[in-house]
């Protein structure tokens, strides 16, 4: 509707643009500001006024001076959608990066995508066998379920990424899922190592890809997840596909929006980041799911180092709240030279309960699961009691808690990285390994369980 | 002369700011050409501060803004029960109708069914006199639930005409003789606490079925209780259990700011669930609201004062009301959200200065009450806590902690141990054992409290002593103190650990959870007596009568087999001697 261009910046500060006295501009309205060189930048309208406009710009302020027109386009951010989307790589500000032609849109998605109404959610329930032992039978993966993977720098958890996206599939089905994948300020390294793969593997014309690296600006961080997203909506909810979106890395994401928040003079919360990361990251992340009525579902991936490997930090925190469960990588782990070095005791699936057991996995796939993880944890504990009395002073049922913790480690937490094994493969396993446990000491399983699976040697 | 039409001035997020009304705080208005729901929080001079409940993309300055003159109001009257809200009370399910499977905005639903005859029958008659809160007659909402019927509180004169039939909960059921008319729906605004005579204290606790809870921490009907924990550590699995099988007579369930996924989930299971205490569907005695994480933030702040008010409103029927709050950081969050907007000082934080007393304000909603009609309801507050990093000393869980009675702390150190529920029993309290013991003596057993302390005792020996074993390992210890913690796992794997899913394990009743601890007190004499005739600990501890009688608490019945299996259990230590 407006197309007058204004000259009327004020300020200039950060990412952020500082306009008086426009004609009525909308919030979140899309804007167009035109250098004195000719060139082009976008922005969005992030506090409207009679008197003052704010504008966040995604290519940052650089060379805007205050000479520069602005334009108002009269709409909120929109995504072109279309089927020709799978198959395509785009920058983080959804413009073609592969030198292909421009998406024909479908039709227009709004980025930031409505809150999905709870009472029209279904509840994920089919098991994804992702081939990774840990993450199988300790913290099952399920369809339309958020859980990201908290890792460090320095540790491989783009390689479990790339496994999960290779080797997830619902169990004795063949359907594959398209993988959207959104780089938010990884190096091209990185990028690299990610796009070599799916090319490898085939995955890429089955993929969409929104990248944003680590020298693209880092304002338009805060839309690539959301191009992402809408264009994961529009796949899964319009033409029935099953998305897996794998983000990486949510760090980069948060630190850009306390970027803002700084530029914006905003009320710090913890560690400077802004209070509102909380809602903010809900409505990343609450855009995983599945529909009543619709045939496809969007299951999220994401990624995030943590700093410092402190999972207390407030990016691991809030997303810990808002996701549904976690996987956490460990750097003791890895450095003891096992992959995937996933520590299953901080990992959780909060949606395994509803998908695992005799109709999906296996009936003893619950009971299993609690007593590997059990034997596990006690395991690990008396490895520091050791440490200062010696093995000497275990009772026999602690010594073989020890050596369990060793066992679990070398042979289930180890696999290689294109080894696949069936859930039923990882029970078997399970069942093999806690033989070295006296039958008396695992608790957790039931009579009719052991005289079913059990391996005890009598 | 007061103007209700005005326009916008600035928008920034959910936050609005408006010229040319003449607004009340608090006060809801209508915002743009969509009619967004808005309340007004804040006024300066010619312009007032709006909070907006729906999504504010795309509004600009000098779309109009309306005020209503109403504030913040819920509906209640039949069809409360068995309803999924938002935080605003607007049925999802409507909301579906509507707008499909996403929350859009600019609709505006009411939180009952106006269409809807329900079959009044007049417990009042023509002639009598009645005050504010008087019960003039019945609906039965739900197969478990009859809905009451009250005078408005503020109402009061003689009974001109009343009616029983069929009737909307618009139409006039009754009539006094000064004109005012009287509809089964009322309208009561979310932040005014409703009118009862006087407040009493508890004296029966709120029977949840979780050992933990029950035995060692109990929570009295009318008490308020905080759950803080860490992520992954069960806080939203303890509530829904509580949600499923406390013995309130209502529940109203809350997910404030909570996972999408996690309420459909609900949603899904509760219909299908039979109360344990009346054979009836859950259902039937639940309202919920689901204001989930990427639901406008306004609109969460909200969601609690609306749960609580419809909570009340049902003490005030003579029941015993439940309320979940899950989870109160994030309403705390949302306020957070609000007030940086305002550009308000932040107090610890960044949360706003006025947090401590909002929360106080909300608890203190709990109770039980001599309602206005003489009966005796309570409202039962449980709410969780959220803190970051599972740091209780933030100011959330601080605030929470100077308000509540029972504090039920949730580790993710147990969590991590697959022991659930979480609940440390270290830290965890309750203030309401002194004034509940009376209750379990009568009910349970005369020396159910005696019992408590036991069991509680041991564990803080073994806490103890666990200290010492990590120095030195458990076999330097004395044989006595090795029996102690062996008592100590018992009471842990056996007594506090319970299987929320287990269809059976799920639930404990009182009786039980009594039956349950003397076991393990009877084992702990049993093996004193046989290890001073010589027995061998190891001997002792592994009988199989004795893994038995822990394994057998998933089968059904368990209260009828356990004194077998004890009995067999004791057999069985005797044995142990003369094996010897």
């Amino acid at each position: 509707m407006t197309s007058k261009e204004y000259k009327t910046i004020t300020d200039i500060k950060g990412p952020l643009v500082f306009l008086e006295k426009t004609e009525p501009v909308a919030y979140g309205e899309i804007v167009t500001i035109r250098l004195s060189d000719g060139s082009m930048k976008n922005g969005q309208v992030l506090d409207t006024s009679d008197d003052a406009v704010i504008v966040q710009v995604f290519e940052g302020t650089e060379a805007i001076d205050r000479q520069a027109g602005v334009k108002f386009l009269g709409d909120v951010f929109k995504l072109p959608v279309s089927r020709d989307l799978v198959g395509r790589i785009l920058d983080g500000a959804g413009r073609p990066r592969d030198g292909g032609p421009d998406i024909v849109a479908e039709e227009k998605a709004d980025i930031i995508g409505a809150a999905i109404n709870p009472y029209s959610r279904q509840s994920p329930h089919d098991f994804i066998q992702t081939g990774v032992s840990a993450i199988d039978c300790c913290t099952t993966l399920v369809r339309g379920q958020k859980l990201p993977i908290f890792s460090a720098s320095g540790l491989p958890h783009n390689d479990i990424a790339l496994q999960i996206a290779r080797q997830a599939k619902l169990k004795d089905s063949d359907e594959e899922f398209i993988v959207v994948f959104c780089a938010m300020g990884i190096t091209a390294e990185e990028y690299n190592f990610f796009r070599t793969d799916l090319e490898r593997t085939g995955a890429l014309e089955n993929a969409v890809l929104f990248v944003n690296l680590a020298d693209d600006p880092a304002v338009e961080r805060l839309i690539t997840p959301r191009l992402a997203l809408t264009a994961a909506e529009y796949l899964a909810f319009e033409h029935d596909y099953h998305v897996l979106v794998i983000y990486t890395d949510m760090t980069n994401y948060c630190d850009s929006l306390r970027q803002i928040g700084a530029a914006r003079e905003e009320v710090p919360g913890r560690r400077g980041y802004p209070g509102y990361m909380y809602t903010d990251l809900a409505m990343l992340y609450e855009r995983a799911g599945i529909v009543k009525g619709k045939k496809g579902s969007i299951t999220q991936f994401p990624i995030l180092t943590m700093p410092g490997d402190d999972i207390t930090h407030p990016i691991p925190d809030l997303s810990g709240y808002i996701t549904e469960g976690q996987i956490v990588i460990s750097r003791e782990l890895h450095q003891a030279g096992i992959y995937p070095p996933i520590n299953v005791l901080p990992s959780l699936s909060r949606l395994m309960g509803g998908c695992i057991g005799e109709k999906t996995t296996r009936d003893d796939h619950k009971k299993v699961s609690d007593q590997m993880y059990a034997a596990y944890a006690e395991g690990r504990e008396l490895r520091g009691l050791v440490a200062i009395v010696g093995e000497d002073a275990l009772n026999e049922r602690d010594l073989q808690l020890l050596k369990f913790s060793d066992i679990f480690e070398d042979k289930f937490l180890r696999q290689d990285r294109d080894e696949d094994r069936t859930i039923d493969e990882t029970l078997d396993l399970c069942w093999n390994l806690m033989s070295s446990i006296d039958e008396k000491y695992l608790v957790r399983l039931d009579r009719e369980l052991i005289d079913k699976y059990g391996q005890h040697t009598e | 002369m007061s103007n209700n039409e005005g326009v916008i001035y600035r928008i920034s997020g959910p936050v609005v700011t408006a010229t040319g009304i003449d607004a009340r705080m608090y006060e809801v208005v209508r915002v743009g050409h969509e009619k967004l729901m808005g309340e007004v929080i804040e006024i300066h001079g010619e312009q007032s501060v709006i909070q907006v409940y729906e999504d504010t993309s795309g509004i600009r300055p000098g779309e109009p803004v309306l005020s209503t003159g109403q504030t913040l109001s819920v509906q209640l009257g039949p069809g409360l029960l068995t309803s999924i809200y938002d935080g605003i009370q607007r049925p999802l399910q409507t909301l579906e109708e509507v707008m499909g499977v996403f929350i859009t905005r600019g609709v505006d639903a009411d939180g009952l069914d106006l269409e809807k005859k329900w079959d009044f029958v007049a417990t009042a008659s023509a002639g009598d006199e009645v005050v504010g809160g008087q019960i003039i007659g019945t609906v039965q909402e739900t197969e478990t639930i009859t809905h009451k019927i009250m005078v408005p509180p503020k109402s009061s004169g003689t009974i001109k005409s009343i009616d029983s039939g069929e009737f909307t909960v618009t139409e006039t059921v009754c009539t006094l003789d000064d004109g005012t008319e009287i509809q089964m729906m009322q309208e009561w605004p979310v932040r005014h606490p409703r009118p009862y005579t006087q407040k009493y204290a508890p004296d029966t606790p709120l029977v949840t079925g979780m050992r933990i809870l029950d035995f060692l921490f109990p929570l009295a009907k009318g008490g308020a209780a905080g759950i803080p924990g860490p992520f992954g550590s069960g806080k939203t699995v303890t509530q829904q259990s509580l949600a499923k099988y406390s013995d309130a007579q209502l529940v109203v369930y809350i997910g404030c700011g909570e996972r999408g996924n996690e309420m459909t989930e609900v949603l899904d299971e509760f219909p299908g669930l039979i109360d344990p205490n009346t054979g009836k569907p859950l259902m039937n005695r639940t309202v919920m609201i689901a204001n989930t994480s990427n639901m406008p933030v306004a609109a969460r702040e909200a969601s609690v004062y609306t749960g609580i008010t419809i909570a009340e409103y049902f003490r005030d029927q003579g029941y015993d009301v439940a309320l979940m709050a899950d989870s109160t950081s994030r309403w705390a969050e949302a306020m957070r959200e609000i007030s940086s907007r305002l550009e308000e000082m932040p107090g610890e934080e960044g949360y706003p200065a006025y947090l401590s007393s909002r929360l106080a304000e909300f608890y203190e909603r709990a109770g039980r009450v001599e309602t206005l009609n003489g009966d005796d309801g309570s409202v039962t507050v449980i709410g969780a806590v959220s803190p970051p990093g599972g740091d209780i000393s933030e100011p959330v869980s601080q605030g929470t902690l100077r308000i509540v009675k029972v504090f039920w702390g949730l580790d993710a150190g147990l969590a991590r141990k697959r022991h659930f529920p979480a609940i440390n029993w270290l830290n965890s309290y309750s203030l309401y054992p002194q004034s509940l013991n009376q209750w379990f003596r009568d009910n349970i057993a005369s020396d159910f409290p005696e019992v408590r302390t036991e069991i509680s005792a041991l564990l803080k020996v073994e806490a103890e002593l666990q200290e010492i074993v990590q120095l030195v390992g458990s076999d330097a210890l004395p044989i006595d103190q090795q029996l102690t913690l062996e008592v100590a796992r018992m009471i842990r794997e056996y007594f506090l650990q319970q299987n929320g899913f287990d269809p059976v394990d799920a639930y404990s009743g009182v009786e039980q959870q009594y039956a349950m601890a003397k076991a393990i007190l009877t084992f702990q004499d049993e093996a004193k007596k046989a290890m001073a005739a010589g027995a061998r600990l190891q001997d002792v501890v592994n009988v199989p009568a004795r893994t038995e009688l822990m394994r057998a608490r998933f089968a059904e019945g368990y209260l009828e087999s356990i004194g077998g299996l004890v009995d067999d259990m004791v057999g069985e230590i005797t044995g142990t001697v003369e094996a010897n």
